[in-house]
């Protein structure tokens, strides 16, 4: 018993909080990761998450795919997508003030998550655990669902080696360089454009995963995005746009810290990121890992 | 940009922008012999709304993602005000702007810590919250909203209880909100809010205080908003989470944003704009977030001054002043 609450209730609830966490992380990484190279604030990032999950439902109800081949197959999806979408509308607005581009990716994210209310209806449609991942482990303490275990273990996986590429590759390297001056990279011959577009298809690529991984868990529904966006928002003003370790520490902590308000409070639950984030730009304007603007 | 005589071009532009006004009045006054007075409510309502975010949005160069919250916020209280404590018409509009100036204080607070984009998420995010904290509030019944709420007569004399009447009590309103939008930006505050936005780090060496002047227009804007929320309750006599919620936010920069950010009669003019096409679409079964989508897109890659925005370019008196030229924060 932890402050009247049952030691099994509590992890469980963590775990869960845990799960919700990784997909915090792995959102804001992708955030961060457009953020810092396109000066984009990407508003359609929760659409990617619902096209990655409805790709994945399609493949596997219409072509017979298994999950795996989804996990590979629908963050290509979204990478193409995402490509398609910053080689024709994103990239006319580099030059401009950047808030044109949130506000056209506002509207993107509006445009696709209309299409896919009108093709499948606002209901959602359920998506099957693979068999390997569907039962539980009794741990002593609690039983830990072993879908749920994988799904928290590769999303930090993904985010360890998001960060490892970023940070010690020569791909990574020339991304960091275009962050810092993106001129004089172009003077060196990198063909920065293509870094742009890249880029922006790979924050997306990651935003699909986290959706084919989230939908066996919830419904697989057009609205799943939009809601989700904004806490990870959130995540991202807490962690400090641009920090590969403050979206992965802070969406995991935001999660954890979701779920302990889930069982000692519930109605506080909804409210918990954002009164966060409200404490965090009153004491760390800049967010707990960010370094300035 | 105001100095004491203006050039003659924009002489000749204030002339015209007076003309326009007064023909739109006239227009107003006579419309509802033609159109469906609760439309024209209605559309009112959004223009003031969509005006009153362009105070922050055009002149204070603020991308604000949570005006929904003062909106449907004041909504809710006016509704709760006029059902529940039986107030008059006059009070509860009053009692619920009084409340979106005290949540604008406290997001504005917050949220002008930050600027450009960050400025953006934390305002969509605080109204989140408050959107939740609405959805759990009893007093808001959830999904099923205060509904039945009841028109009662302005200063216990005006009834309002027909539409006719309550349409020309709506555009009073409207007007009076509107006054209130003309007199901040033709005041030396107004024109020291465009300075900020202009370039912050100069008016700020210069000794402005940027923050106050950025907190006071959000909490004007605030209210106003709210006054355009309450307007609301009085038409369709309910209270719903729509109101609250983000896509309202999202649809009135649209509106802003189609009308022309940083022009006086723009946001009214794309509030209708989108009204009318949301009416239409409606009959459809297309969803209206694929439009307001589309729009979006359109607005930002074709036209990003808005309609009133290019008309003002391209009238040839304008186009050697361009002191109109409003552009968003950097």
């Amino acid at each position: 018993m932890i402050f009247g609450v049952p030691l099994v209730a509590l992890a469980s609830q963590l775990v869960i909080g845990l799960f919700n966490g990784a997909f915090y992380a792995l959102l804001s990484l992708g955030l961060g990761v457009i953020f810092g190279l396109l000066r984009v604030v990407n508003f359609t990032h929760g659409a990617f998450y619902t096209v990655g999950a409805f790709a994945a439902f399609l493949l596997t109800s219409y072509a017979g795919l298994s999950f795996w081949a989804c996990l590979v197959i629908a963050p290509l999806i979204v990478a193409a997508l995402a490509a398609v979408l910053e080689r024709t509308l994103l990239r006319k607005l580099y030059g401009l003030d950047a808030l044109y581009g949130l506000l056209l990716t506002f509207g993107i994210a509006l445009l696709i998550e209309g299409l896919l209310q009108f093709y499948f209806g606002v209901a959602g449609q359920p998506y099957q655990v693979p068999d390997v991942l569907s039962g539980t482990s009794n741990l002593g303490f609690m039983f830990l669902p072993h879908y749920r275990a994988f799904a928290i273990g590769t999303s930090l996986l993904l985010c360890l080696l998001t960060w490892l590429i970023i940070e010690y590759t020569s791909l990574g390297a020339k991304l960091r360089a275009a962050t810092e001056n993106s001129r004089l990279l172009e003077v060196f011959g990198v063909n920065v454009p293509l870094v742009l577009t890249c880029t922006y298809a790979f924050g997306g690529a990651l935003a699909g995963f986290a959706g084919v991984v989230a939908a066996p868990v919830f419904q697989v529904s057009p609205l799943m995005g939009a809601n989700l966006i904004i806490v990870v928002f959130a995540v991202v003003i807490i962690g400090g746009l641009g920090s590969i370790t403050g979206a992965i520490v802070s969406g995991l902590m935001l999660g954890a810290l979701e779920a302990l308000a889930k069982v000692y409070w519930p109605p506080s639950a909804n409210l918990v990121p954002f009164l966060i984030m409200a404490v965090v730009l009153f004491l760390r304007p800049r967010g707990l890992f960010g370094k300035g603007e | 940009m105001a100095s004491a005589s203006l050039p003659i071009p924009q002489q000749r532009r204030k002339h015209l922008t007076i003309v326009l006004l007064l023909a739109s009045l006239a227009l107003l006054a006579i419309a509802p012999l033609f159109l469906y007075p609760v439309f024209l409510m209605k559309l009112l309502c959004f223009g003031l709304f969509a005006a009153a975010l362009n105070l922050v949005l055009g002149y204070g160069g603020m991308v604000a993602f949570g005006h929904a919250t003062f909106f449907g916020g004041a909504a809710y209280i006016t509704a709760h005000a006029l059902k529940v404590w039986g107030f008059g018409a006059g009070s509860g509009l009053m009692i619920g702007v009084a409340f979106a100036l005290v949540t604008g204080f406290l997001m504005g607070i917050i949220a002008i810590r930050r600027q450009g984009f960050y400025f953006a998420m934390t305002t969509l995010a605080l109204s989140q919250m408050a959107y939740f904290a609405f959805f759990q509030a009893p007093f808001t019944n959830a999904e099923d909203g205060i509904q039945r709420v009841p028109r009662p007569d302005f200063l216990g004399i005006v009834s309002l209880s027909d539409n006719l009447s309550l349409y020309y009590f709506v555009l009073a309103v409207f007007l009076l909100g509107m006054a209130v939008i003309w007199r901040v930006i033709h005041s030396p505050f107004g024109a020291s809010l465009t300075a900020i936005r202009e370039n912050e780090p100069r008016a700020l060496s210069l000794g402005y205080h940027t923050n106050r002047y950025k907190l006071t227009v959000f909490v004007i804007s605030a209210g106003l908003s709210g006054l355009a929320g309450s307007l609301k309750v009085l038409v369709f006599q309910i209270a719903t989470l729509t109101d609250v919620a983000w896509q309202m936010s999202g649809e009135v920069i649209l509106m802003t944003l189609l009308g022309g950010v940083g022009t006086f009669l723009g946001p009214v003019i794309g509030a209708a704009l989108v009204l009318t096409i949301q009416n239409y679409m409606a009959s459809t079964a297309i969803p209206v977030s694929i439009f307001i989508g589309l729009a979006f897109i359109t607005c930002v890659m074709l036209f990003r001054k808005g309609i009133v925005g290019e008309i003002i370019a391209i009238l040839p008196s304008a186009s050697s002043s361009g002191s109109d030229r409003r552009k968003l924060e950097p």
